[in-house]
């Protein structure tokens, strides 16, 4: 299995290497077949890992590769690890980039800087690698980081955009924002373990309950304020609430890049990281309960936004953002192993729900708002069946007992744990509030999702009006790269909306992107099925997880046998759901209109995100700037330099006719002085010293 | 007698500085550029040569200056921190002379013999053992940076080399009065001796002043490092890559080899001043870069910030934190010097240092954008390049001894990646705005095989830093047994004193 790790970590990294650096020389397609072959080849390697241990044959590996750092004892290697947990990302992460990798063949095909693109690709998917087997919280960091730069590269990689680069480095800081907490938290755990290496923290853990630390002139909890500090870095990552905003402008990145990075693979690592660190995190309740209720109060928020946005991207965006809530507070219930599972089922789903987003804004000339859309169904059908059982596995479609989507089993999985944590040993009030909301939100992302699929692809055509369509129309045929939005999709004014094809036809997508539509559709139709008590049984949990998360026995027991209600209602709820969509997008599409002439500013509120954008803008990005000059004009300039060199020189009077004397070209003269004086003072100071 | 390595390190570019001035430009151009070279590549030798696990003092020589009584002498040696600091140097030295091959005009063999002159004081600065050498060396430094300032540097170079001079010198006198204190009670010159010498505590708070005055000026600190940014502006590309890459170097030398071994007691009572200057350094000058419009203003003032993790780290008093600020030291001279090289292959072609007039470039200069990149994440400090791995060691350290201080320094790398990804995205990033700049041609072969040598050494310090932390280990190690003892508390080490406790049961 080492060469096989090896291989898998590395080839991407040598693809990216090559396709980047040699891209010029090699050409496009060989630079998109030496990327795309080589994680392939990263995916074939892992998928026998993963299957070794579903059947037990294999056991947790560490390969080392090089020193890193060493001071005293702080002691970092470059190693690699894969237990169970690893392999559980290692093939979410290889298989879904190597279909992105295909599928980009067909979606970038027109896209002049195509190296660039898969070399970059490829290195993310190098540092997700490297992320998810660290061994060591700073290997982990190193990848956390790397899978930042790649985010924020492809992010802005049309970077004529200013939107594009705006959202690149607004993604950047505010991740940096979430490091921020974990580095602070990596130091703090050093400060009490005296290590970083990930497996001696664990060991450590049960030792410091119960003791203080101090932190920035408090007494806390030790534990509770490590698990914090890096839960803020969690937060970052995931785009949990508060560091949430980052996310959906992410959605500027071409449309590969957002299910790769922004939904499937990057954005679920806050989850992993708590996840590898379950031991840590399960030794500090309170930290828990925070993780609980951020966690849930991201899938509402999320959910909230998501009904009313009218880009398909951002609509999904918000649904991932909600989706990562879910998993955030199965962690925080304590049910490491439900939050795994929905990570692993929400890898396929939700890739392939962009990726046929992708398809549909392919065909549709790039135009993402869904005000232009309709009717689709029969134009693209091999996308709108994708797109459907993408739907299907969202909302959790299935009868208990007999066959559901993957969303099916891992949503409930959760919202069991949930319900179990709440009663359990004297009740848990963040599980139950965790509870109540997941309901909520299931009922939204059921009611977001269905009027995605009904405004896309339902209803009458009403692409007449898009610009989009009418550059494709009237042969303005231009680079995609070239094209610059030009109204915004959030807005919240109504646009005249023209019915009519306008005489365009959208074209199905080339097989490149289909081929990976239907892998991920078998993905999203069976994930969970095939691998729910691996990932959530009582005893088949045990023995997959293997100690490698916090598999609580009791919990998944007391999930699996929580009143019938429990189990019904997120199906009830998804109902509703589809049931509200339906009636006010196919039957009565004038609706929405007359409900947000009516409810108004609730409506304003959900289109604004609520406010947090504006609200960061006048608390931190303004005063930033604001300051920053204050301190450059009038600390520097005023007062420092006033009262410093100036000052001093006005009060000799000499400084000016110094200057004078410079100017006139006495500086070489000056400058023998000087070394002439600057010897004899420190000549005189010896001999008189004597 | 061993060969006097180090005494030629010194005298042959001093030799050659004078031999430059009679030659026509050409061949100034390449007198200096050999002299460098070669000096690199006895850099390497003496490295090669270097056993970290050897003596403290190697590559030693001693000359007595006279007889009796305290007398100075030509004494030289380095440690494995020296060591690093002229390899530093003579790293960079043929890269800034390459830097200027045809951006520098007139008076070219005066440039050429500036330069030498310079490199000679900056490895004399490193290897010196005597106070008497030390002192020379180190204000003699000043000298050729001065007329490299004002003499060929922008249109308001008199100000800024006026206010770089007055500023050093402010600082230095006071050093020179401490120096003549330490060398009468101490009854000595040399630099190993008095690294020994305990000095009362009371004295100690004196001296250490005195010098603080020095380096805080050359780090440079909050709030004596507005001579900074004019100088940098105001100096020509290869003068900036000197300034930031060695010079501020001398003032995290100074502390490592003069205020902590020998005034520990001082330094420990010092700690929370330096440790409050650093932290309104980081916020302040990352808050005022982030508002700059001229490019090498911007960088000057992130490297005001970069130097705070200097401060911090040496001041933690522990392992981690001394590491950190050294190879942050190693590391900000290579990055900041590469990233003024980037700001000077634009303005060799616009003549322009103002942001607004670039934008785009990533379309027409590929190759200049791709490592212009590598060098911006470097200095946010990206793992896996030489930015993180000191940023990394040197906050660990701080939190170890504050973690008040923790929490302010390490707002530093949000801030850093706001102004230098603000850098990056105007210049390279977005539409072109200009005709002129979208002219512009990529990189030509003198200027990759300037910028290239760094990157590869950027990661190389960030992949395999065991080769830079080998060296200093043992240095490191000699210093902590002198200042242990005088370490104060950290605020957060109760808690994991229980922590171990609870870990014992």
């Amino acid at each position: 299995m080492q060469t096989s790790i090896i291989l898998i970590v590395f080839l991407p990294l040598l693809a990216a290497i090559v396709a980047g650096l040699g891209g010029r020389i090699i050409g496009k397609f060989a630079s998109k077949l030496v990327t795309t072959g080589a994680l392939f080849l990263s995916c074939i390697l892992s998928w026998p890992i993963f299957i070794g241990f579903l059947t037990g044959a294999e056991t947790e590996t560490v390969v080392p590769v090089l020193d890193w750092i060493r001071s005293g004892d702080m002691v970092v290697d470059w190693a690699l690890r894969v237990d169970t947990l690893t392999a559980v990302m290692l093939v979410v992460v290889t298989t879904v980039s190597s279909l992105v990798h295909l599928y980009s063949w067909g979606y970038m095909e027109e896209d002049p800087s195509q190296p660039r693109f898969f070399s970059y690709l490829s290195l993310f998917t190098f540092a997700m690698l490297m992320l998810v087997t660290a061994d060591s919280l700073v290997q982990m960091f190193f990848g956390w980081e790397g899978v930042g730069l790649a985010s924020y590269l492809l992010i802005g990689f049309w970077y004529h955009k200013p939107s594009a680069n705006a959202a690149a480095m607004k993604a950047f800081v505010v991740n940096r924002v979430g490091d921020f907490g974990f580095s602070l938290g990596i130091f703090g755990v050093f400060l009490v373990f005296g290590t970083v290496s990930i497996p001696a923290i664990l060991e450590a853990a049960p030792g410091a309950v119960g003791t203080e630390i101090g932190f920035a002139g408090m007494r806390v909890d030790t534990l509770t304020l490590l698990c914090l500090l890096l839960f803020v870095g969690a937060m970052g990552k995931s785009a949990q609430l508060g560091l949430h905003t980052w996310l959906p402008d992410a959605m500027e990145g071409p449309t590969p890049v957002s299910a790769l990075i922004h939904a499937a693979t990057m954005v679920t690592a806050g989850v992993f990281m708590v996840c590898r660190l379950s031991p840590l995190f399960d030794a500090a309740p309170g930290a828990l309960e925070v993780v609980t209720y951020v966690g849930a109060a991201t899938a509402l928020f999320a959910a909230t936004v998501g009904t009313v946005q009218n880009d398909i991207k951002r609509v999904i965006a918000y649904s991932t953002c909600s989706q990562l809530g879910y998993m955030f507070f199965a962690a925080g219930v304590g049910a490491y192993g439900a939050a795994m599972f929905h990570l692993f089922t929400h890898a396929f789903f939700k890739a392939l729900l962009f990726l046929g987003a992708g398809s549909v804004i392919h065909a549709m000339h790039h135009e993402q708002d869904m005000r232009y859309y309709g009717a689709l169904r029969k134009e693209i059908p091999l996308t709108f069946w994708a797109m459907i059982f993408g739907t299907l596995a969202i909302t959790g479609v299935g009868i208990i007992g007999i066959f559901g989507f993957a969303g099916f089993y891992s949503k409930d999985a959760i919202i069991e744990s949930a319900y179990a944590a709440a009663v359990m040993g004297g009740g848990n009030v963040s599980a139950g509030f965790a509870f109540a909301i997941a309901l909520i939100a299931a009922l939204l992302t059921s009611f977001y999702s269905w009027r995605l699929i009904f405004l896309t692809f339902y209803g009458k055509a009403r692409w007449a009006s898009s610009e989009h369509v009418q550059h494709a129309l009237h042969g303005h045929h231009e680079d995609e790269s070239e094209v610059v939005a030009d109204h915004d999709s959030a807005d919240d004014h109504p646009v005249a909306v023209r019915e009519g094809t306008g005489g365009y036809h959208p074209h199905e997508s080339p097989w490149s992107m289909l081929v990976p539509l239907g892998a991920l559709t078998i993905g999203a139709i069976f994930a969970g099925y095939a691998f729910y008590y691996p990932f959530f049984g009582t005893e088949e949990g045990a023995a997959f997880w293997a100690g490698s998360l916090v598999h609580n026995a009791e919990l998944v027991e007391a999930a699996h046998h929580v009143p019938l209600w429990v189990k019904l209602s997120p199906a009830l709820v998804m109902l509703i759901g589809l049931g509200i969509a339906y009636n006010n997008y196919i039957r009565k599409p004038k609706n929405p209109a007359k409900f947000v002439a009516m409810f108004g500013g609730l409506h304003t509120f959900l289109m604004h995100k609520w406010y947090f954008d504006e609200l960061y803008n006048l608390i931190f990005v303004k005063p930033a700037m604001w300051i920053g000059r204050i301190f450059w004009k009038r600390g520097d300039e005023q007062t420092i330099d006033r009262f410093g060199p100036h000052g001093a020189a006005t009060a000799v009077g000499w400084g000016n006719r110094l200057t004078a004397r410079l100017q006139s070209g006495y500086l070489y003269s000056y400058a023998l002085v000087m070394l002439l004086g600057l010897i004899a003072a420190a000549s005189w100071a010896y001999w008189w010293a004597r | 007698m061993e060969f006097p390595i180090l005494s030629t390190m010194i005298l042959l570019p001093l030799v050659a500085g004078v031999a430059v001035l009679f030659q026509s430009a050409a061949s100034a151009r390449w007198t200096a550029l050999v002299t460098t070279l070669a000096l690199l590549g006895m850099g390497i030798a003496l490295w090669a040569g270097f056993d970290p696990d050897g003596a403290r003092w190697q590559y030693v020589e001693h000359v007595s200056l006279g007889a009796g009584g305290i007398m100075p002498a030509w004494a030289l040696g380095i440690d494995g921190i020296a060591l690093l600091l002229i390899v530093l140097s003579t790293f960079l030295m043929p890269i800034c002379i390459g830097a200027s091959w045809r951006s520098i005009e007139k008076r070219v063999p005066e440039y050429m013999s500036a330069f030498l002159l310079m490199e000679a004081l900056m490895i004399g600065v490193f290897a010196a053992q005597d106070l008497l050498l030390f002192y020379i060396f180190f204000e003699g430094g000043l000298i050729p940076m001065y007329l490299i300032i004002g003499i060929w540097g922008g249109a308001d170079r008199i100000k800024a080399a006026y206010k770089f001079f007055l500023y050093t010198l402010a600082g230095s006198v006071l050093m020179l009065i401490a120096m003549l204190y330490m060398v009468i009670s101490a009854e000595t010159t040399s630099i190993p001796e008095l690294m020994e010498a305990d000095f009362p505590a009371g004295v100690q708070w004196w001296l250490w002043l005195a010098f603080f005055a020095s380096f805080a000026v050359k780090m440079p600190m909050w709030p004596v490092h507005t001579w900074l940014p004019d100088a940098h502006v105001q100096a020509p590309t290869a003068g900036s890559v000197i300034l930031a890459g060695v010079l501020l170097k001398m003032g995290g030398y100074g502390f490592v080899r003069f205020s902590l071994p020998m005034f520990p007691d001082a330094s420990a009572e010092f700690v929370p001043l330096v440790f409050v200057l650093s932290g309104i350094a980081v916020v302040y000058t990352s808050l005022v870069a982030l508002v700059q419009k001229d490019m090498k203003k911007l960088i000057a003032y992130s490297s005001v910030a970069h130097m705070a993790f200097v401060t911090f780290g040496l001041f933690a008093f522990n392992r981690q934190g001394i590491e950190g600020a050294l190879v942050v030291m190693l590391s900000h001279g290579l990055v900041s010097g590469a990233l003024f090289l980037c700001v000077g292959v634009i303005y060799d072609r616009l003549h322009t240092r103002e942001i607004a007039r670039y934008g785009g470039l990533a379309d027409n200069m590929p190759i200049y954008a791709t490592l212009f990149l590598l060098f911006t994440m470097a200095s946010i400090g990206l793992p896996g390049t030489s930015g993180f791995v000191g940023e990394f060691l040197s906050l660990v350290g701080t939190y170890e001894m504050s973690s008040w201080a923790a929490v302010v320094a390490t707002t530093g790398i949000i801030l850093g990646a706001a102004y230098m990804l603000f850098l990056y995205w105007r210049v390279c990033y977005g539409t072109q705005r200009n005709a002129d700049a979208a002219a512009m041609p990529d990189l030509d072969m003198r200027e990759i095989w300037l910028l290239v040598p760094i990157a590869l050494v950027v990661l190389w310090m960030g992949i395999y830093p065991e080769s830079f932390l080998e060296v200093m280990r043992n240095d490191v190690g000699y210093l902590l047994e002198r200042i242990e003892h005088s370490a104060p508390q950290g605020d957060a080490h109760l808690g994991a004193a229980a922590a171990a406790e609870g870990a014992g049961e």
